[in-house]
């Protein structure tokens, strides 16, 4: 039951093949058995994913029969759960048990979803290799030496070893697409907008978006289409239709623009990784698309601009955990500094105590201008370089990550090494237009992923061309040895 | 220009950031590292161009001044660190 796609449980569910109890009780035994290898889930809610599948089984006996209906998930432990832990993967928050449920969340429970648990991350989706959580790395399925990407690597870990058909995700510069193309996944960054933010705890405002992390484009489909819609709680939240995303899979490729950007293929791309991505744009142009190049000159500065805006917007989201009102608090304060100082200083982990002082430092007086407005300046001009391609291709496809999965260790102590990792994903945050990343090949046994980028608000066009190509290739079905 | 041990002893100081006086040297070494990525940006000529501080353009959305949400104090202080007749407690700020 483990390898059904979240489709192929509809079928299964509708069909009275097996039931949704039984389907949750295999896959927590799978967690038992496995999740000692990977370390993905930080919490495994067994009794509230009985009590979830009981009601989705009665429900479908009731006459209801949602795709979604008794469907096993997990989610990022970002989202806000009620009643269950919500840690961030932050020894901050490592007692904090949230009074309320994210949309997201409520929203997903609301269609019959199933939630087993809450997945390990890096600290405060601050990381492209899920080393800095607080509860240890997660391992990568395929080479359990190698890390499995981040933010969101408990989700990519525990969706690619079959312990879980489908996960939620974050990503702020990368955390859906990065980890779904180093552990073979579909995985979709809406546009900004699209999803609510309400109750994700925040990293930077203005680029964070939440959507799904499967193993299909398909079931990517069926799961945005859920998790996207208006939502007054989230003042940023776009009013605006949701698209139906499984009736747009279906649409063929003939005419499909597809631009290469040359700026994707130069140095710094694994030259084996390049020959992966060409062959799957061969896949693609014998599906009907047509192929061009096209220059995004400005994308060599969105490293640079992403570290000035991410971290400023992280050091003000993060001074709200300062040990008064929940979360970590240390022992025996001497006065209200000292418990300020030392509650972060002990509750933080390294990589976010560095974000929140070169977010400081960058907003500091004297220095917005020289940073934080000339980013903001500069994230304009990759924007415009977007909505100048979009006038002559309608997708822009290349490699998700320039390297395949790296060793745990090899580059924790570079941050600068690991930023870089970033690079072709973190344009899409800066403009707000959505991504994906799907399943396109491997080397030496590990996955390679290649990214699609679109317009805003054409989701539904990002997730059908992964899923023509899903339906000419079989590397999305490869499953990793031993699970 | 380079952080001292010192502007870094004051950016923790405004974030409120506990540090060990041995993580400081390893701390400075790595924001003058990251400094030295994100200053690679004064190079882009950006004369002209207007910030850009939402993908959408947006503008934040104001709703009716009408109350909607329930007082849920007891939860909410039920996940507190230290609380006593309703009120948050803290270290005695005034002597």
């Amino acid at each position: 039951m483990h390898r059904l796609t979240l489709a192929q449980i509809a079928r299964g569910l509708a069909a009275k093949d097996f039931s949704a109890v039984e389907l949750s009780e295999a896959l927590l035994a799978r967690i038992g058995q496995f999740d000692p290898q990977l370390n993905s889930f930080i919490t495994v809610t067994a009794d509230q994913a009985r009590a979830q599948a009981q009601a989705a089984d009665a429900r479908r006996a009731a006459g209801e029969n949602g795709a979604l209906l008794g469907a096993p998930i997990a989610h990022k432990d970002l989202f806000c759960t009620q009643g269950v832990r919500t840690s961030c993967a932050s020894k901050i928050l490592d007692n904090f048990v949230s009074p309320y449920d994210a949309t997201v969340v409520e929203k997903l429970a609301a269609a019959g979803c199933v939630s087993l648990g809450k997945l390990n991350m890096d600290e405060f989706a601050m990381g492209s290799a899920n080393e800095s959580s607080h509860y240890g790395p997660v391992r990568n399925p395929w080479n359990t030496e190698c890390v499995p990407g981040g933010s969101s690597g408990g989700s990519a870990a525990a969706v690619a070893a079959r312990l879980i058909p489908a996960a939620t995700g974050s990503d702020t510069g990368g955390s859906i697409r990065q980890p779904a193309a180093l552990t073979n996944l579909t995985g979709i960054k809406p546009t900004y907008g699209r999803v609510s933010r309400w109750g994700m705890i925040a990293y930077a405002s203005s680029l964070d978006q939440g959507g799904p992390l499967a193993r299909t484009a398909e079931d990517c489909a069926l799961l945005l289409g859920a998790m996207a819609g208006f939502d007054p709680k989230d003042s940023t939240c776009v009013d605006q239709p949701v698209d139906d995303y499984l009736a747009a899979l279906n649409r063929p490729l003939n005419g499909l623009r597809i631009g290469l950007p040359r700026e994707y293929f130069g140095a710094g791309l694994d030259p084996r990784l390049s020959d992966a991505v060409m062959a799957c744009v061969e896949v693609l142009k014998k599906l009907g698309a047509t192929v061009r190049e096209i220059g995004l000159p400005n994308m060599q500065h969105a490293i640079p601009a992403y570290y000035v805006i991410a971290p400023a917007e992280a050091s003000s989201n993060l001074s709200r955990f300062d040990g008064v009102r929940f979360g970590y608090r240390c022992e025996s304060p001497v006065n209200l500094e000292d418990l300020y100082k030392r509650s972060r200083g002990e509750g933080f982990g390294a990589e976010v105590k560095r974000r929140i002082m070169v977010g400081t430092y960058a907003l500091s007086a004297g220095y917005y201008d020289a940073y934080y407005l000339k980013a903001q300046k500069i994230r304009r001009l990759i924007r415009s370089d977007f909505i100048g391609a979009f006038q002559e291709v309608d997708v822009i496809l290349g490699p998700t990550t320039p390297n395949p999965a790296w060793k745990l260790g090899e580059k924790s102590s570079d941050p600068i090494a690991a930023y870089l990792e970033d690079i072709y994903t973190i344009t899409a945050n800066l403009a707000g237009i959505p991504g994906l990343s799907m399943p396109a090949g491997f080397v030496d046994g590990l996955p390679v992923g290649v990214q699609l980028l679109a317009p805003y608000f054409q989701e539904g066009r990002l997730l059908n061309v992964a899923h023509q190509y899903q339906q000419a290739t079989d590397w999305h079905q490869r499953a990793p040895e031993g699970f | 220009m380079a952080l001292e041990r010192s502007d870094v002893e004051k950016i923790a100081h405004l974030a409120r950031l506990g540090l060990d006086d041995a993580e400081l040297p390893r701390t400075t070494e790595t924001l003058n590292d990251i400094l030295g990525l994100i200053d690679r940006m004064q190079a882009v000529d950006t004369h002209g161009i207007e910030p850009l501080a939402h993908p959408l353009e947006a503008t934040q959305r104001l709703r009716p001044d009408e109350v909607t949400e329930s007082n849920r104090r007891d939860a909410y202080q039920a996940i507190a660190p230290a609380v006593e007749n309703g009120l948050y407690l803290v270290p005695k700020v005034i002597e």
